[in-house]
């Protein structure tokens, strides 16, 4: 076959089709999910979270009994029809009382760790900002403060207020948000060197609106990691305070409470402490979980 | 070098003070003295007690009192076991808890850190995600709840070991393993991640390309660089156990401090309490202390002394 020029013709150069973007443009939280949608265990663990969430919030409802109900008749007994999970010394029914439990559980987990996300978010996002002599004085109270270990302040505090769940959230939120100021600092420290402040500077944004339209935002993948794997901290805090007597008051039954309940008699009835240690063991897990798969998709460049 | 250490020894002894200050004013904020019970005491008895323990005088004079009673080295007496001091609770206490807490620093070093070197060299592998599956579980079950498995199984099921209190070495075993838990499996993920570090180094392709065996390469020069996080984490890692042995000496009914600091809550012992938490600050802090100069003096690589920025 013979090829000839009127074959052929010139196509028009186009150059903004070419350039075009057809697809929308993936922003970094997309991104973090896709990431995080592929990591299994991650996401068997937010499965597991919102099961457990389901069931703290609806559980207690559906049950004929109430945390506080005792029955004399029905003294520590193991599973039957009429108690799933067995009852206690007073007869109170195990499922009812770690339902309860797990409300509470969550509630610290989630109250606390939004308290030191604003407390350490604002102390460490000023820190950092300001920098000089002002980063200076914050830095040395934190490193003061954390040279001994936060449970012990925790363990002061509670001493102090006498138990209650009001209290261990005051006092969890007043200990553990040391680490939150670090990481927002050093974040801040390296984003305010960036263009675009310089540029929002110029045209002339304040400090508060640079610090919480500019730096935050672009300091939130980090932060939100930090949080997360701060509430299974919180939720191992109030269970361990739970077990040494700083916990909630009775009849309210937190995790802790109930292990620490079965502790005596362990021996002969050995799943009232078997039921709750589980459930702490699964929501921490759970989170735990979640929380590095967090990390992995948030911050690709750590992933090993 | 000699500037440093200065300098940190400084900030020591102001943790030290802030800590005393801190516990000092907190205790004296709760409302109600030590001694109010339901049962009113005659007033005769309570002007004594108050007089005994010095409650009549002024706030400032309690406190410069403590503070001199402090720096020499005495914690004052103990508000429910007469005649005891802090001192005493102490003296008895510590030792134990130092010697389960050695052993439970030991464990969690020999388990941790070779099981995050097997992790790392065979990454990916059925070995790793065996240790990282037992390790983030480690991590994820709260101590109490070890301790108690433990002593079901190994103590009432199986009677290999004693059920608790303390006394001959059996008795170690069961509450090391539950103190070392979280540790053991901290320090696995750590050694595994900076193991795999240091495998991706120049420095290694280096020590594999002069012909050296690739254990020789391991043990000479990736372990060796890879094991210094885990000596920056000691001081945390004395802590955890510190607070750990609350709820583990309880369990066991080891005769420990932690036992001792964690009655005195029960019983709001408030002397016992102020005195056991600064004795623990200032031994953490003191640890700390340590560990930093040890620190700069295996790795010379690390600056001690801040640069300017």
């Amino acid at each position: 076959m013979e090829y000839t020029t009127d074959m052929f013709k010139p196509v028009a150069k186009d150059i903004e089709s070419a350039e075009a973007i057809v697809r929308p443009s993936v922003t970094y939280w997309q991104d973090a999910w896709r990431r995080l949608k592929q990591n299994r265990l991650a996401m068997v663990g937010l499965w597991v979270i919102v099961v457990i969430a389901l069931i703290a919030a609806f559980g207690p409802m559906l049950s004929p009994y109430s945390y506080s109900d005792q029955s004399l008749f029905d003294q520590n007994m193991y599973i039957t029809r009429e108690h799933w999970l067995g009852t206690d010394d007073l007869g109170r029914d195990l499922l009812t009382r770690i339902m309860y439990g797990a409300r509470i559980s969550l509630t610290v987990g989630f109250v606390a760790s939004f308290i030191n996300l604003t407390v350490g978010v604002v102390y460490g996002g000023i820190s950092g900002y300001y920098g000089g002599q002002v980063d200076n004085i914050m830095m040395r109270i934190v490193e003061i403060l954390s040279g001994i270990p936060l449970l012990l302040y925790v363990i002061l505090l509670m001493v102090v207020l006498k138990p209650g769940l009001q209290n261990i959230l005051i006092a969890l939120g007043l200990v553990y948000w040391l680490g939150m100021a670090r990481i927002v600092r050093g974040q801040i420290l390296s984003l305010k060197e960036q263009d675009y402040v310089l540029a929002a500077r110029t045209i002339g944004a304040g400090s508060w609106r640079i610090i919480w339209k500019h730096l935050i935002p672009n300091a939130m993948g980090p932060i939100i990691v930090t949080a997360t794997l701060n509430i299974p901290q919180a939720i191992f805090t109030e269970a361990f305070l739970s077990f040494i007597g700083l916990g909630v008051n009775a009849p309210m039954a937190s995790w802790g409470v109930l292990a620490n309940d079965a502790l005596p008699s362990f021996r002969t009835y050995p799943w009232q402490l078997f039921f709750p240690a589980v459930a702490i063991s699964i929501t921490m897990l759970a989170f735990n979980f979640f929380g590095d798969g967090l990390r992995d998709a948030l911050d690709p460049k750590q992933r090993k | 070098m000699g500037g440093y250490v200065l300098r940190r020894a400084i900030s020591v002894i102001l943790v030290v003070f802030v800590v005393a200050t801190g516990t000092f004013i907190l205790m004296h904020a709760i409302p109600g003295g030590p001694f109010k019970k339901e049962k009113a005491l005659p007033p005769a008895v309570q002007r004594n007690i108050e007089e005994r323990y010095k409650l009549n005088d002024p706030l400032w004079k309690q406190y410069t009192d403590y503070l001199s009673n402090l720096v020499r080295g005495d914690l004052g007496p103990s508000f429910k076991y007469l005649g005891r001091s802090v001192n005493d609770i102490i003296r008895d206490g510590f030792p134990v808890s130092a010697t389960l807490g050695a052993w439970a620093i030991l464990f969690a070093l020999v388990v941790g850190v070779p099981a995050g070197i097997i992790s790392a060299l065979n990454q990916n592998k059925w070995q790793d995600n065996a240790v990282m599956a037992i390790a983030i579980i480690g991590v994820s079950v709260p101590n109490f709840v070890i301790a108690t498995l433990l002593m079901y199984v190994f103590a009432v099921k199986l009677r290999w070991l004693p059920v608790a209190l303390w006394g001959t070495p059996k008795h170690v075993i069961l509450p090391m393993i539950a103190l070392a838990g979280f540790p053991a499996a901290f320090f696995a993920r750590l050694m595994r991640s900076s193991t795999l570090d240091v495998l991706s180094q120049d420095y290694i392709r280096t020590a594999r390309a002069k012909g050296l065996s690739w254990y020789a390469v391991v043990v000479k020069h990736v372990v060796k660089n890879a094991i210094l996080p885990v000596v920056t984490y000691l001081g945390p890692l004395i802590a955890g156990i510190l607070t750990g042995s609350f709820v583990v000496e309880n369990i066991f009914a080891i005769p420990g401090l932690g036992r001792y600091y964690v009655t005195s809550i029960y019983n709001r012992d408030y002397t016992t309490i102020m005195g056991v938490t600064i004795f623990y600050s200032a031994f953490l802090v003191l640890v700390n202390f340590l560990v930093d100069i040890t620190y700069g003096w295996i790795d010379p690589r690390i600056k001690l002394v801040k640069a300017k920025e």
